[in-house]
């Protein structure tokens, strides 16, 4: 009789990275449905096809690399990867913007660093800012919301534009893209319009932020608030970097709301809620202590104002997301919380406990 | 309302506690064969007195404490000494240590007792303290520290006694049934360990899931009337048993880091220590036995009252366990328990459960998988840990092997409570990491005292060589001087050698005379009877060597 002596503990809570992964990808199921709605099917099929791309992709590193498939591959990461990459890239976008995309994220960013959890960079976003300053032409292209709608490009269609830029009623990409909210704000207001002039003049313009985004930005916000329910997630870097961002824009909205949009605007615009409860959460790449998280959550918060405002980048996420990438070993280092029994301060004797019964 | 405090991180575990705590605690059946490690506690293992073939009574000490830091063993019935000899404990390793194993003759015939009842104030606290130590009393939570030493207030003014019935680890219900069924007795144990220390107050802290146990606690605190003993229920989470946790909670100090619970004014027992003392000192018996929760894959979980000795096996199989089954054993709880490598290991005074796992009709324990994925930083470990270490920071740096960083982030600060390891998403072996670390550090501190010890050494060999050669110079050197001194008694060949080097000591001497002297300076009239002088002399030797060449 053998009996099995394996080291304590002996029990597991049952969480793993798979079932992780898929409670992240899970929460952004509504944000897809939400997307889909607005900007048509472009974003469907490049999940596809960056889903298909990651995975092959980690399939032929791994084995280079001679490690086992089975249990990396279905580990969800290059999943969750590819999705995220997805849901930045323009829906209308060239198909091999998002294979060129999904494989330098898992290959170059993730693979070439050692794979899972190894990772310094957000994979996701360094396979974007490599589209964005190798294509800015196919990566600034967006169709607004109306003009699908009002054109009524359906699946077949949009495949059709994704895999042969074969465009219906023979329009052209330029006729029927328009500039992002926040790259027309940026641009209108270098023409020294006012930020109120520039919402108005504008259909793309919504509540908060662009029609659909707002909407794509409130599915993501509740999506975001069930990780951290789940626990999945905490709230440390959520909450800096939109409080960060919020304060920033605020102070500076009170200074001048002509030249300077609201921070609702800038919560609701581009991929900032995106990346506060998805992106910037990567745990492989964030800061892992709580006080960590703070500081590299509004370092990524200031950082999107910073090159929104002033940067030549309309938006600025996966810069301001790489740029704390970096930082997060230091931060580490500098946030370790105080460990039990290594008081600085010697505990108060007895008294402030309040003994006694009632 | 006492208000108590919060340890960060802990985990919520499924309690299993139920099963075990239906039936009211019995004596385990008599083994046949009872194996008593020496070594049962922290400190220097015990030293035989018995010897094999000697008949022994029940409560019979047959090895005493050997150190101070150690614990005598008692014999927990009477029988006859079959062997001394190396048999196999119950530790991680699964190794084999010197035990007694006696033959039980299912008489259990008490050595005799001292039939009077003390009042223990009666005793000095010296005395309480040598009767506990006498009794062989260690630390019954786990640790099995002796607690004569813990009862020892070293000088230091204890403000609070705290009993820990806390038992947060699931499965385990010995102390709560202990609680539940002797409360009184523990009550008795708990002042006497007061007077031993005087301390001040004392509280016993109990997790809020055993309801029981606290309502019999209070009562028989309020039928004593003793008004220096608070019972608090304390919340359910794990590690919340820890002493260090446990006094955190209960009072809100932080025991230093490497420091004692003594340095705060703390002093921490389990309730089965209190109850072990209550015996020893009102009884005087002994610890021989102890409560033990056998659960699991039994068909009759429970606890009982265990011999101090008895093997596993005849637990599993007294409670309804199929030996041929037996997949995994596990002694003490889920979360920091041991993996029995064999079943015939010994009860010892450890020993608070058995948990039993098999291979047919079992509902296994969920277990990490056997393939760890990388660490992906979720910072879950960091959330559930107690002691606020960052174990993804720990695990980096102990894989690297870089272990000056990994006693940075607070190595020895883990109690390997198991919380990070539990809660670990890649399920990765974070403890065994851990512990990995640990025995490295140790192993190569040992190293490094060796190699000081080992220098120092060769150091003294080298001074003491150095020394051993000037000594012999010294004793040449008087030799010759005091051969020099009485010459004249000495050897023939001696006296000529001093007699030549004396001619030669003349010669030269005359040489030096004949040499020009102190010519520097001199007025004008020296000078010239000097160049006087050496113009004879010069002519002198002039004529001299004509005479040679012509001769």
């Amino acid at each position: 009789m053998s009996l099995a002596t394996p080291s304590s503990p002996h029990i597991h809570s049952g969480a793993s990275i798979t079932a992780l992964m898929l409670r992240v990808l899970l929460a952004l199921v509504p944000a897809i449905v939400a997307y889909t709605w607005f900007f048509g099917w472009g974003l469907i099929i490049n999940i596809g096809i960056a889903v298909t791309v990651a995975l092959g992709s980690e399939a032929l590193m791994l084995r280079l690399r001679r490690r086992p498939l089975a249990p990396f591959l279905t580990d969800g990461s290059a999943v969750l990867t590819a999705v995220l990459l997805a849901f930045c890239i323009p829906p209308l976008a060239p198909w091999w913007i998002t294979v060129m995309g999904a494989a330098f994220a898992i290959i170059v960013a993730k693979q070439l660093y050692g794979g899972l959890g190894y990772n310094p960079f957000n994979p996701a976003m360094v396979g974007y800012v490599m589209l964005l300053i190798s294509f800015p032409l196919e990566m600034t292209s967006w169709v607004p919301s109306h003009i699908l709608h009002q054109l009524q490009i359906g699946f077949v269609d949009t495949v059709q534009i994704i895999f042969q830029r074969d465009f219906p009623y023979a329009l052209s990409m330029d006729a029927l893209s328009a500039a992002t909210p926040l790259d027309s704000v940026k641009t209108e207001l270098g023409l020294n319009h006012t930020v109120p002039e520039i919402i108005a003049g504008n259909a793309i313009f919504g509540d908060f932020g662009g029609v659909g985004w707002e909407w794509v930005g409130n599915w993501v916000l509740l999506g975001g608030m069930w990780l951290i329910f789940k626990r999945d997630i905490t709230w440390h870097i959520p909450f800096s970097v939109l409080g960060s961002l919020f304060a920033i824009s605020f102070f500076f909205f009170m200074l001048d709301p002509d030249a300077y949009p609201s921070p609702m605007f800038h919560l609701f615009s581009g991929a900032t809620l995106l990346a506060a409860f998805f992106i910037a959460t990567d745990p492989v790449s964030a800061s892992t202590t709580p006080r960590g998280r703070l500081i590299y959550g509004a370092g990524i918060g200031l950082l999107i104002y910073v090159i929104r405002t002033w940067g030549s980048y309309p938006d600025a996420v996966a810069f301001a997301v790489l740029l704390m990438n970096m930082a997060a070993p230091t931060i580490d280092y500098y946030t370790r919380p105080p460990v039990f029994g290594h008081a600085e301060t010697e505990p108060e004797p007895a008294s402030e406990n309040g003994g006694g019964d009632t | 309302m006492r208000r108590l405090f919060q340890f960060r991180g802990g985990v919520h575990l499924r309690e299993h506690k139920k099963d075990a705590t239906l039936h009211p605690v019995v004596p385990a059946g008599l083994p046949k064969r009872l194996v008593l490690p020496l070594q049962q506690h922290i400190g220097k293992p015990a030293k035989p007195v018995v010897a094999v073939g000697d008949k022994v009574l029940k409560g019979q000490v047959v090895a005493e404490a050997s150190d101070t830091v150690s614990s005598p063993v008692h014999a927990s019935s009477s029988g006859v000494v079959t062997a001394i000899a190396a048999q196999p404990i119950p530790h991680a390793s699964g190794l084999s240590a010197p035990c007694i194993v006696i033959e039980t003759d299912g008489q259990e015939t008490w050595r005799p007792r001292d039939e009077q009842v003390y009042d223990y104030h009666q005793l000095s606290r010296a005395q309480l303290r040598e009767k506990i130590r006498q009794a062989g009393i260690v630390g019954m939570g786990g640790a099995g520290f002796p607690s004569h030493i813990k009862l020892d207030p070293d000088g230091k003014s204890v403000d609070t006694l705290i009993l820990n019935g806390a038992e947060c680890e699931p499965y385990i219900t010995c102390d709560e049934m202990l609680l539940r069924e002797r409360a009184l007795e523990v009550i008795v144990g708990l002042r006497i360990m007061r007077y031993a220390l005087n301390a001040q107050r004392c509280i016993i802290g109990v997790e809020n899931n055993k309801h029981k146990a606290f309502l019999a606690l209070l009562q028989q605190v309020r039928n004593t009337g003793a008004d220096f003993i608070e019972v608090i229920q304390v919340p359910t989470v794990y590690p919340t048993g820890g002493e260090k946790q446990l006094i955190h909670v209960l009072t809100g100090k932080e025991v230093p880091s490497g420091g004692l619970p003594l340095d705060v004014g703390i002093v921490c027992h389990n309730v089965g220590t209190a109850y072990a003392v209550y015996r020893a000192i009102e009884f005087d018996e002994p610890l021989i036995s102890r409560y033990v929760t056998i659960a699991g894959s039994v068909a009759h979980a429970r606890n009982l009252e265990v011999l101090i000795g008895t093997p596993v096996i005849d637990l599993i199989t007294e409670c309804g366990g199929n030996p041929g089954t037996l997949s995994r054993v596990i002694m003490g709880g889920p979360m920091m328990g041991i993996a029995l490598h064999s079943t015939d290991v010994p009860v010892i005074k450890t020993t608070n459960c058995i948990l039993v796992n098999a291979r047919v009709g079992d509902v296994p324990l969920p277990s990490r998988g056997d393939f760890a994925l990388p660490c992906i930083r979720c910072g879950a470990c960091a959330e559930s840990c107690p002691v606020g270490l960052l174990p993804q920071q720990l695990y980096w740096y102990s894989r690297a092997k870089d272990f000056d960083k990994v006693q940075d982030y607070h190595l020895f600060d883990c109690i390997e409570c198991g919380c990070c390891d539990y809660v670990c998403p890649s399920q990765i072996p974070l403890v065994h990491y851990f512990r990995y670390a640990k025995t490295e550090i140790w192993a190569l501190e040992r190293e490094k005292k060796q190699a000081n010890i080992a220098r120092r050494r060769h150091e003294f060999r080298e001074f003491r060589l150095e020394r051993e050669k000037r000594e012999k110079q010294e004793r040449h050197k008087r030799k010759r001087q005091a051969l020099k001194k009485d010459s004249g008694t000495g050897g023939e060949a001696d006296a000529k050698k001093a007699a030549i080097e004396a001619a030669m000591e003349r010669v030269r001497a005359k040489r030096e005379a004949a040499k020009p002297r102190n010519v520097d300076n001199l007025t004008e009239q020296q000078q010239r009877l000097v160049d006087e002088a050496d113009a004879r002399r010069a002519r002198a030797a002039g004529r001299s060597n004509d005479k040679e060449n012509r001769a």
